[in-house]
């Protein structure tokens, strides 16, 4: 009897070790042999955990599991409270177009044979008989985008790392994911970590970089622990090594892991905490594609962007660029949370528009009262009303109405939200989470919060002064904290006026 | 040359040294620059100043302020013009109505969150903070803050958690974090311009802020050196001189030229009045390029210490209290004894000793005053004690008794090494300057006993640390020699091109044979055969080779042979003559190079020319109108041996304590008590002066006119910025001394009336010097000589086309060991040398704040060796020697090996030199100050040497009442 457990962090958080545990401990007792795997999730996490059972037919669901529901799966599963049919079948899976995570929730993540049997290597493969240029040219033909927030055209970071004359280049990737509402980084290297591994070393090749970096936020042990175990597992098969796949030239790489700090998923703060320095912004230029890592030329990577190379190498870039809205191409892992009836990850071409997002995939609010406000990217995106639902998600799309995809995050809030709280609290993370080099940021946050108290207080001839200082830290700060933090803030105060009037009416 | 107090123009970031310009269009107005130029400074070049605060071009752009944004047409967002570099075509603006307003929106973030307290802060008037609000019309700070850095209590009265209440400790700048607007300028000058990384900026977002070190650090307590580069790149009041704080701002300004090390460091002297505010390192002057260390930027207070005598003073005998008198009486009474002694003991029998750190002008006149007056060449100068061996050694193999390159030369270097120096401490800001290229990826390697702060320290470490036992420097250089030469690693072209080949040949032939290869020395020099061959393959092929030298070199009985050695190794790998080579002495005093330039050594006239040449006898006779002697006089050990004997009974002493600089005191002792007239000429009542008849009062560097030459040849001026207060500079006192001794005589008396008219001299009679005026040194700056016909400019680099001296010369370097040997009752080594915060001996800084870093000489004994002894740390030990013996207290650390002690001599209670031998250089008479046989041993106090010293001085010192 073969059975799928996610190892994954959120399936963890939700009990997935005690019903993993009451698995192999009735299986021991009822003497059934039981393969019990430890995989990715497929990002239903309302569902989880989400125990799947491998039978002719398919993999057949059941969540979100408890430890009194194991005793269950060994008897007639047809009748399992928990059972939710085909895995496959479930609308939510259905309703995907999964590249990046095509693997993720399926194979054994530590199991290099599960991972060629689903077409693993199969990019790497056909880009070690490719040309550096050729490779570049398929990754800028696929329309692939910095999947980190920022949207710059991978291909063209890549043929500038390429060009640049270098003793030694670096990939370095991001999984620094700290934006709230965002855990696509987390599930691939749980659950695929090999894809990443093989983006990486697809990007080496195409670069001639031979040397590569995850640098993993402290604060996903899980996923840190599987991809330490994925990068041994392809040294000791030849994939990373004195020799890409005994064919290829040299490619290795590592494990570094953060120390807590939001800014240092900025690129250049990020390369300063990987040289071993304090954890502040870089000015650029130089760009760290030709001045990064100590110096070098490096290509700095969020995760999805790599781990979503193997399969537009396999299938083409037209292929993947075939999906997609506008200059937006290929898919989109959304990661849906807050007040939302099902969260969880869901990858689809871009070009859906937020409110089919909201009220059809997400299922509305958990809480059932209506949706007051969507923020998209993380703390640093704008707060959607319901009147923008009909913006499609692209990164084009999303500017033009003051706003940004970010790393595709999106926290729903019902109708009970105060979105003055909720700009106060842009304010006060930008100030906890400044690197404090830039003063737009350093003072500029602190000063945010203030001001917001002052209109909370019933001041309402602070909100100049918000908008003003808004303005400074949009224009003037170093990087994207500082320069973001005003997109809360000002969509906040410019869709919901009214939960900035509310001191001075009550005063009044 | 005086200026405002309007500061050198800051452009922002440093220059770009790009040969490609270039053109791109600022508000309108086309400019061309080198590539990698800022468009700030491309800006600046053109008059245009884009607001700034945490750029400054003594450091790299850094971005932080966000003040200097501009827009450049078809580019998106306002980039700050500090980072962003030029670009051909580009349209820039740097005011609209977009950009005045992110200004005005950045200056009132930065004005929440300061004092208002303009009118009475220290840095009123020069404060960029101040200047930036005005210049952006911040106009309203609307806003309520109330977290700030600056309210020492909230509006409740409770106490602020993020105020930090202002640092003191440092004795000549204070740290007021109320005043930071965490621009890191401090942090970035400290690590990139002096390389020390004493600052970081602790914690992050609104809690940022600026620390010395740890948290529990003061800047006293923490690595900082005190080179006062963080105060110079301070835009506010947060880091400021304290003597700002208590005069005020200075309001004009004199480049002069700092009187220390042989590094030459060019100052602005800031006053008000004749009051002396700051001085601020010169970012035009060519040694230093805008640095400065803790002696030169902050230790000048001596110049008006309590100590400094202002009026002559005589007596008839060194038992009697001295007796303050006019300076005619004074000249009158020197002149009459001198001629005394003449009489009856022939003109032989007196000389005098020039300073090394007086001007050239001051020099010249000394050593003219024995030879045209006394009519001898009884002329030695401080450099016997240094660089003497410097003189022989380069002179013969290359030609020149002098350094080969400019310090500019070092950004130019791949391999340096320095052996027997110790430049973070004695040249601070050469080795700031070197620390930055070793930052940069060169390669050093340090031969040294002792683990220096070069061999490692903060972003840099020596890629060979060759820790020789004291005394075997040539066994390791013919080491180096004999790699370079056996594994076939030495440059046959250059050799053959510009050395004798021959020569090589027979110098190949004896650094090759086995007695000299590492595996044959590595038992006596304790040096690992591996280690050195690898040094001597990385300087042989790894580049541009430096070698940079100290007294380490010259001061040992084989000094002479080691910088012949070190000549070699130079010829052999063909590095000399062009940037990034060359041999350069670490020269020790200002002056050094100047005093010896100038004819101060008994054999040699002006210019390193023998007294035995006819012909330039001649043309000294011509000027001087008299017969020039033509035998070498006395050299400072013979002339104290002669007054021993009793046939030497007069000297002329300025500037130099040789009772303590000079080795074996109880001898020098001897023989001054041996003089019937002994002139120190001197700020203090210095050790020397105990023996004195006559002292005369000197005038500082602040004072006078003239020029100093400094370790790359280059001469600086010298410039007067307060009128001497002992009423006249040293250069007229010894022209009051030998027209009273001329007087009479029926020759003319001397009639200078300004230092420029003793260059003119100079340079009528010293081929090196023919070009050099004062006219051409306001208009140029400083000028490294040789500087005459041939190289109108002067020179940077010697030895460019050839050597000086024709061919290059290869002599054999032979190894022969010093009589002074460690054995059952001096089992140890001792090795003296110097720390940064006090100079030589201790004259001047022991009479400023820095004794705040170092209050005594301490002996540094290695762990184990103290163990055996039962010394703790902080225990007052005996050190003994076959010469004397001393008290000291002791400092554990590994920093020495076992079997070695060092210890420094600026401290005249401790007199180390009491302990040091009369052995020196065959050569040159330099003293062997660097190897010395003693015993350690722990002790109760001083010894009774030390009491009697004491006793000897303190009695000698009386001064009486006046009447």
């Amino acid at each position: 009897m073969k059975i799928y457990l996610p190892l994954d962090s959120a399936a963890v958080a939700l009990g997935a070790d005690d019903v993993a545990a009451a698995i192999l401990a009735h299986a021991a007792k009822a003497g059934v042999q039981v393969d019990l795997i430890r995989h990715g999730s497929r990002g239903m996490v309302w569902l989880e955990p989400l125990a799947e059972v491998e039978t002719p037919q398919g993999r057949i669901g059941f969540g979100p599991m408890t430890p009194a529901d194991v005793a269950g799966l060994f008897g007639d599963t047809n009748t399992h409270p928990k059972a939710l049919g085909l895995i496959d079948a479930l609308p939510w899976m259905v309703g995907q177009t999964r590249l990046t995570f095509a693997r993720c929730g399926v194979i054994n993540p530590l199991d290099i044979k599960d991972y060629r049997a689903h077409g693993g290597f199969a990019g790497l493969v056909r880009a070690l008989d490719m040309t550096s240029a050729d490779i570049v040219a398929e990754v800028t033909a696929s329309g692939l985008r910095g999947r980190g927030g920022a949207g710059f055209p991978t291909g063209i970071k890549w043929n500038t790392v390429a060009g640049a004359q270098a003793e030694r280049k670096y990939i370095v990737c991001n999984a620094d994911e700290g934006d709230s509402a965002t855990f696509a980084d987390r599930m691939i290297m749980e659950g695929d970590p090999l894809t990443l591994i093989e983006g990486m070393v697809i990007a080496g090749l195409a670069t001639g970089a031979t040397k590569g970096f995850v640098y993993i936020r402290s604060e996903y042990p899980i996923a840190i622990e599987v991809m330490e175990k994925a990068i041994a597992l392809a040294r000791a098969h030849g994939v990373l090594g004195a020799s890409v796949m005994g064919r290829g030239p040299a490619f290795d790489m590592e494990v570094r892991v953060g120390a807590g700090a939001y800014v240092c998923g900025e690129e250049t703060s990020l390369l300063n905490s990987l040289e071993g320095k304090r954890g502040v912004v870089r000015a650029k230029p130089p760009l760290p594609a030709l001045e990064g890592f100590m110096g070098q030329p490096t290509v700095v990577n969020n995760v999805i962007s790599l781990a979503s190379v193997p399969v537009i190498m396999a299938k083409g870039a037209a292929h993947y660029a075939a999906i997609g809205l506008g200059r937006s191409r290929g898919t989109i892992p959304l990661q849906i949370a807050g007040n939302v009836k099902y969260g969880g990850l869901y990858e689809v071409g871009f070009g859906l528009t937020l409110g089919d997002i909201v009220d059809k995939i997400a299922g509305g609010t958990a809480s059932g009262r209506p949706v007051k406000a969507v923020q998209v990217g993380g703390p640093l995106g704008a707060y959607f009303p319901r009147a923008l639902f009909d913006t499609p998600f692209g990164y084009e799309e999303f500017a033009g109405k003051e706003g940004l995809i970010g790393h595709a995050g999106l926290t729903v809030f019902d109708d009970s939200a105060d979105m003055l709280a909720q700009a106060r609290f842009a304010m006060e993370f930008c100030a906890i989470e400044s690197c404090g080099k830039c003063t737009p940021c350093r003072i500029g946050a602190v000063r945010g919060v203030e001001t917001v108290d002052r209109i909370a207080n019933g001041d309402t001839a602070a909100i100049p002064l918000l908008t003003d200082l808004c303005a400074t830290m949009k224009s003037g700060s170093l990087c994207a904290l500082g320069g973001f933090t005003p997109y809360p803030v000002l969509s906040a105060l410019h869709h919901f006026p009214d939960d900035f009037a509310k001191a001075k009416e009550a005063a009044e | 040359m005086k200026d405002f107090i309007i500061p050198d123009r800051d452009y922002g970031t440093p220059a770009a040294k790009s040969k490609t310009m270039v053109t791109l269009t600022i508000d309108g107005f086309d400019v061309t620059v080198p590539e990698g130029t800022s468009i700030m400074r491309a800006a600046a070049e053109i008059g245009i100043t884009v607001p700034k605060l945490c750029a400054t071009d003594s450091v790299d752009a850094f971005g932080s302020c966000r003040l200097c944004l501009v827009e450049i047409e078809g580019r998106n967002g306002t980039p700050a013009s500090c980072t962003t570099p030029v670009a051909a075509g580009i349209k820039v603006t740097t005011q609209n109505t977009k950009l005045k307003q992110l200004r005005r929106g950045v200056m009132e973030l930065y004005i929440s969150d300061h004092p208002l307290d303009c009118l009475t802060c220290s840095a009123n008037g020069d404060c960029e903070l101040q200047d930036m609000a005005g210049a952006v019309g911040l106009r309203d700070v609307r806003y309520e803050a109330v977290e700030t850095h600056f309210k020492a209590r909230d509006t409740s009265g409770k106490a602020n958690p993020q105020y930090i209440p202002r640092d003191d400790s440092n004795p000549y700048f204070s740290y007021d974090p109320a005043k930071c607007i965490v621009c890191s300028r401090c942090v970035r000058a400290c690590e990139e311009v002096q390389g020390t990384f004493a600052l970081t900026i602790e914690g992050r977002g609104f809690d940022s802020r600026v620390s010395f070190g740890a948290k529990t650090d003061t800047a006293l307590t923490s690595d900082c050196v005190s080179c006062g580069a963080c105060v110079a790149a301070c835009p506010t009041a947060t880091l400021q001189e304290k003597s700002i704080i208590e005069i005020g701002t200075p309001e004009r300004s004199v480049i002069t030229t700092c009187a220390y090390c042989g590094v030459g460091c060019s100052f602005k002297a800031e006053m008000r009045g004749d009051e002396l505010v700051r001085m601020v390192p010169y970012k035009h002057g060519k040694a230093n390029r805008g640095h400065s260390c803790v002696k030169g930027r902050f230790a000048y207070g001596y110049a008006s210490h309590k100590d400094r005598i202002l009026n002559p003073m005589i007596r008839e005998n060194i038992n009697d209290p001295w007796r303050e008198v006019s300076w005619a009486e004074a000249m009158e009474f020197t002149s009459n004894r001198m001629k005394g002694i003449i009489e009856k003991h022939g003109r032989h029998s007196v000389g005098v000793i020039t300073s090394s750190r007086c001007t050239n002008e001051e020099a010249y006149l000394v050593q003219k005053l024995t030879r045209a007056v006394f009519q001898n060449n009884n002329t030695d100068t401080c450099a016997r004690v240094c660089h003497s061996p410097t003189g022989y050694g380069l002179g013969q193999t290359l030609g020149t008794s002098a350094g080969t390159q400019d310090f500019d030369s070092v950004e130019h270097t791949d391999v340096v090494i320095v052996i027997g120096a110790n430049p973070t401490d004695g040249h601070p800001v050469f080795a700031s300057r070197l620390k930055k290229r070793l930052r940069a990826g060169a390669k050093l390697i340090v031969i040294d006993p002792r683990r220096t702060d070069m061999v490692q320290s903060p972003h840099i470490k020596a890629a060979h640390h060759l820790a020789l036992t004291p005394g075997t420097n040539v066994a390791v250089v013919t080491a180096l020699a004999h790699v370079i030469v056996t594994e076939g690693l030495f440059d046959e072209t250059f050799i053959r091109e510009r050395c004798d080949w021959d020569e090589f040949q027979d110098y190949a032939e004896f650094a090759a044979r086995p007695e000299n290869s590492p595996e044959s020395t590595a038992l006596l020099t304790g040096v690992s055969a591996e280690e050195l061959r690898a040094a001597a393959r990385l300087y042989a092929k790894g580049g541009n080779g430096a070698i940079y030298y100290g007294l380490g070199v010259t001061e040992h009985s084989q000094g002479s042979t080691t910088v012949i050695g070190i000549a070699n190794l130079a010829m052999m790998t063909g590095n000399v003559g062009r940037a990034g080579v060359g041999v350069n002495p670490l020269r020790g005093q200002n002056n050094v190079q100047g005093s010896c330039d100038m004819g101060s050594f008994p054999h040699e006239l002006p210019g390193y020319r023998h007294v035995k040449g006819e012909g330039v006898r001649e043309i000294f006779q011509k000027v001087w109108g008299v017969q020039i002697d033509d035998e070498p006089g006395l050299r400072i050990p013979n002339m104290l041996d002669a007054a021993v004997e009793g046939t030497f009974k007069g000297l002329y002493c300025q500037g130099e304590d040789i009772l303590q600089s000079d080795p074996d005191t109880k001898h020098v002792a001897a023989g001054l008590a041996a003089m019937d007239c002994v002139i120190v000429h001197d700020l203090f009542l210095n050790e020397t002066a105990n023996y004195a008849h006559v002292f005369l009062p000197g005038s500082t560097f602040l004072e006078k006119d003239g020029t100093f030459t400094n370790a790359e040849r280059r001469i600086n001026r010298v410039r007067k910025v307060m009128a001497p207060r002992n009423g006249y500079a040293d250069w007229e006192i010894t022209q009051m001394l030998a027209n009273e001794m001329l007087k009479g005589s029926g020759r003319a008396p001397w009639g200078y009336t300004h230092p420029s008219q003793i260059m003119d001299e100079i340079a009528m009679t010293t081929p090196s010097f023919a070009g050099v005026n004062y006219e051409m040194l306001e208009v140029k700056g400083s000028v490294q000589w040789p500087c005459n016909e041939a190289a109108p400019d002067g020179t940077p680099l010697m030895h460019v086309d050839g050597f000086v001296r024709g061919k290059g010369k290869f002599i054999n370097t032979e190894y022969i060991a010093t009589d002074e040997r460690t054995g059952p009752r001096f089992p140890l080594l001792l090795t003296t040398g110097r720390i940064l915060s006090q100079y030589n001996v201790g004259a001047q800084t022991r009479r400023t704040n820095n004794v705040a870093w170092h209050t005594e000489d301490l002996l540094e004994i290695h762990p184990h060796d103290a163990e055996v002894r039962g010394i703790k740390d902080g225990d007052y030990v005996r050190l003994a020697s076959r010469s004397g013996e001393t008290s000291l207290r002791a400092k554990l650390t590994d920093r020495v090996n076992t079997g070695v002690v060092y210890t420094t001599f600026h401290h005249p209670d401790t007199q180390a030199n009491v302990i040091t031998t009369d052995y020196s250089d065959w050569a040159t008479n330099c003293p062997e100050y660097k190897v010395t046989a003693v015993q350690v041993a722990l002790s109760n106090g001083p010894s009774e040497w030390q009491k009697d010293y004491a006793a000897q001085a303190a009695h000698s010192r009386r001064i009486a009442a006046a009447e």
